[in-house]
């Protein structure tokens, strides 16, 4: 990423700055005028009904929309005060910044080992062999699955659970050394044990990282979550500290999404 | 909230709380004004069935709880549902601990009734009770209306509640020097007039529970301590 430190406005404790943000597949409104600001070390939840524009808002903060082809993203989006839609910015680079995981655990089709050290591989992070050993093992411990697969990580890592197969996908995204990672509902596959092991993960990696994290459950987003932004039809509706959202909304919207009722 | 869940049984299960809440407080407000008037004409017969009726309170107590409990462990409740439960919790503490003051009233009445009756302060007592009836029966309507105002309202009139339990200390403690015969029966009615004061402080909690299940924060103002029985000194 360019360095442009003269017009360069990295607030304090904002990782990424949203503002203004319109998304349109094919012509279509996807979202409107999206205003976000996402905290450091914080873990960010977005909430709303299925096609509010949620994982739209998600998909832009790595480039992952312009993948689709007819989508058109407007608006300023800057990490850590860089505009990542700027002229001669690498996607590549940004995608190393900025981390995914995704709904459905995708493990390469490789060893336990391999899919882990991939990203450094490719991107040229370790000086040697034993470097490169000691980042795919931090990143397995920091993931909390180290314990289950250090002897074995030349096994395929498609053998493993469900479970075990998301916290192999979060030890890939944390091996290259993202300072943002987004969570695509990382646990709508898996079952309660294998999810309430994520989020107590999602705790652990908050010291070292941002997370936004889209979900459809609002209890996850209660006991996960810092912040929570509730979008509805397209529209960023409230956003604020997720102790106040669940007790006490602002928008009626936003009261009738979380307690369940019409209208 | 005027709009419905989309589960049809929650909102009867929130229907069955409001009315287990309204009952209760009913139950509260008759037993005072009961209690006061069988202090007026030291009516046991009457007293004695207030005493059995406060077991209908405290089995409400125990409905209540067991009702919100269920709510927050199946509905994982949200927002004003989350608070309105949470408030039903504590306002059954409150409306419980009331009826247990009008039974002790009930009590203490048969407990005196040998004693020569002494109207005038059976009078007072009862425009007290009558005043913090009158509170019971706002914060209930506050509560079923949901207004925050009407719930607001309740906190500030104990002010006068705790000024008149202050005059009736010092008129029970002329009786008491007048003649120390009366000093037994006037001890108790000392304790009952305090039991009027309290169910009248307990009152204005479950306002302030209506206020902030309604708002979603507390009543900011302080409640001014009205009450000056407790520096009442000899020679006064």
């Amino acid at each position: 990423m360019q360095d442009q430190s003269t017009n360069k406005i990295a607030q304090p404790n904002i990782k990424l700055s949203a503002k203004d943000v319109h998304v349109a597949y094919s012509g279509r409104p996807a979202l409107h005028g999206v205003d976000l600001l996402v905290r450091s070390n914080l873990v960010t939840a977005l909430i709303g009904p299925s096609g509010c524009g949620k994982t739209t808002f998600l998909r832009c903060l790595n480039r992952m929309n312009d993948l689709i082809s007819g989508c058109e993203v407007k608006g300023e989006i800057l990490l850590d005060g860089d505009d990542i839609y700027g002229k001669g910015v690498s996607v590549e680079v940004l995608r190393r910044r900025v981390g995914m995981v995704f709904q459905k655990p995708n493990p390469f089709p490789k060893s336990i080992f391999d899919n882990v050290a991939y990203g450094p591989r490719i991107h040229g992070l370790a000086e040697n062999d034993e470097h490169l050993e000691e980042i795919v093992r931090k990143s397995l411990r920091r993931a909390g699955l180290l314990d289950e697969v250090a002897d074995r990580l030349q096994e395929p890592g498609t053998g493993l659970s469900g479970g075990q197969q998301q916290r192999l996908c979060i030890a890939r995204a944390i091996a290259i050394s993202p300072e943002l990672i987004l969570m695509d509902e990382p646990c709508s596959a898996l079952d309660p044990i294998a999810t309430a092991r994520i989020e107590e993960l999602i705790d652990e990696l908050k010291e070292r990282y941002t997370i936004v994290i889209v979900t459809h459950s609002m209890q996850q987003a209660a006991r996960v979550s810092d912040r929570t932004a509730f979008f509805h039809l397209g529209d960023l509706v409230e956003e604020g500290e997720t102790e106040t959202i669940f007790t006490s909304p602002s928008d009626e919207r936003t009261e009738s999404y979380i307690t369940g009722r019409i209208g | 909230m005027p709009n419905k869940h989309i589960v049809k049984a929650y909102d009867d299960e929130l229907a069955e709380l409001d009315r287990l809440i309204a009952e209760m407080g009913g139950r509260v407000e008759a037993a005072l004004a009961k209690a006061a008037e069988c202090l007026l004409t030291y009516d046991t017969e009457g007293a004695k069935e207030v005493r059995a009726e406060d077991k209908l309170i405290d089995q409400l107590e125990i409905q209540i709880d067991q009702h919100a409990t269920r709510m927050l462990a199946l509905r994982q409740p949200m927002a004003e549902d989350l608070r309105l439960i949470i408030a039903c919790l504590k306002m059954s503490n409150d409306l419980e601990r009331m009826g247990d003051y009008a039974k002790n009233i009930a009590k203490r009445t048969i407990t005196i009734s040998q004693a020569p009756l002494i109207t005038t302060l059976g009078q007072s007592i009862r425009r007290m009770a009558q005043m913090v009836e009158a509170m019971i029966n706002t914060a209930l309507d506050a509560y079923v209306a949901r207004d925050a105002q009407l719930a607001a309202s309740v906190v500030h009139r104990d002010e006068e509640v705790d000024q008149l339990h202050t005059s009736i200390f010092r008129e029970i403690l002329t009786y008491m020097m007048e003649d120390n015969r009366n000093i037994t029966a006037c001890t108790h009615l000392l304790f009952v007039a305090k039991n009027v004061e309290r169910i009248g402080d307990h009152t204005t909690n479950v306002a302030e529970q209506v206020y902030y299940l309604i708002t979603g924060h507390q009543l900011e103002e302080g409640r001014t301590k009205a009450d000056k029985a407790a520096s009442v000194n000899v020679g006064d």
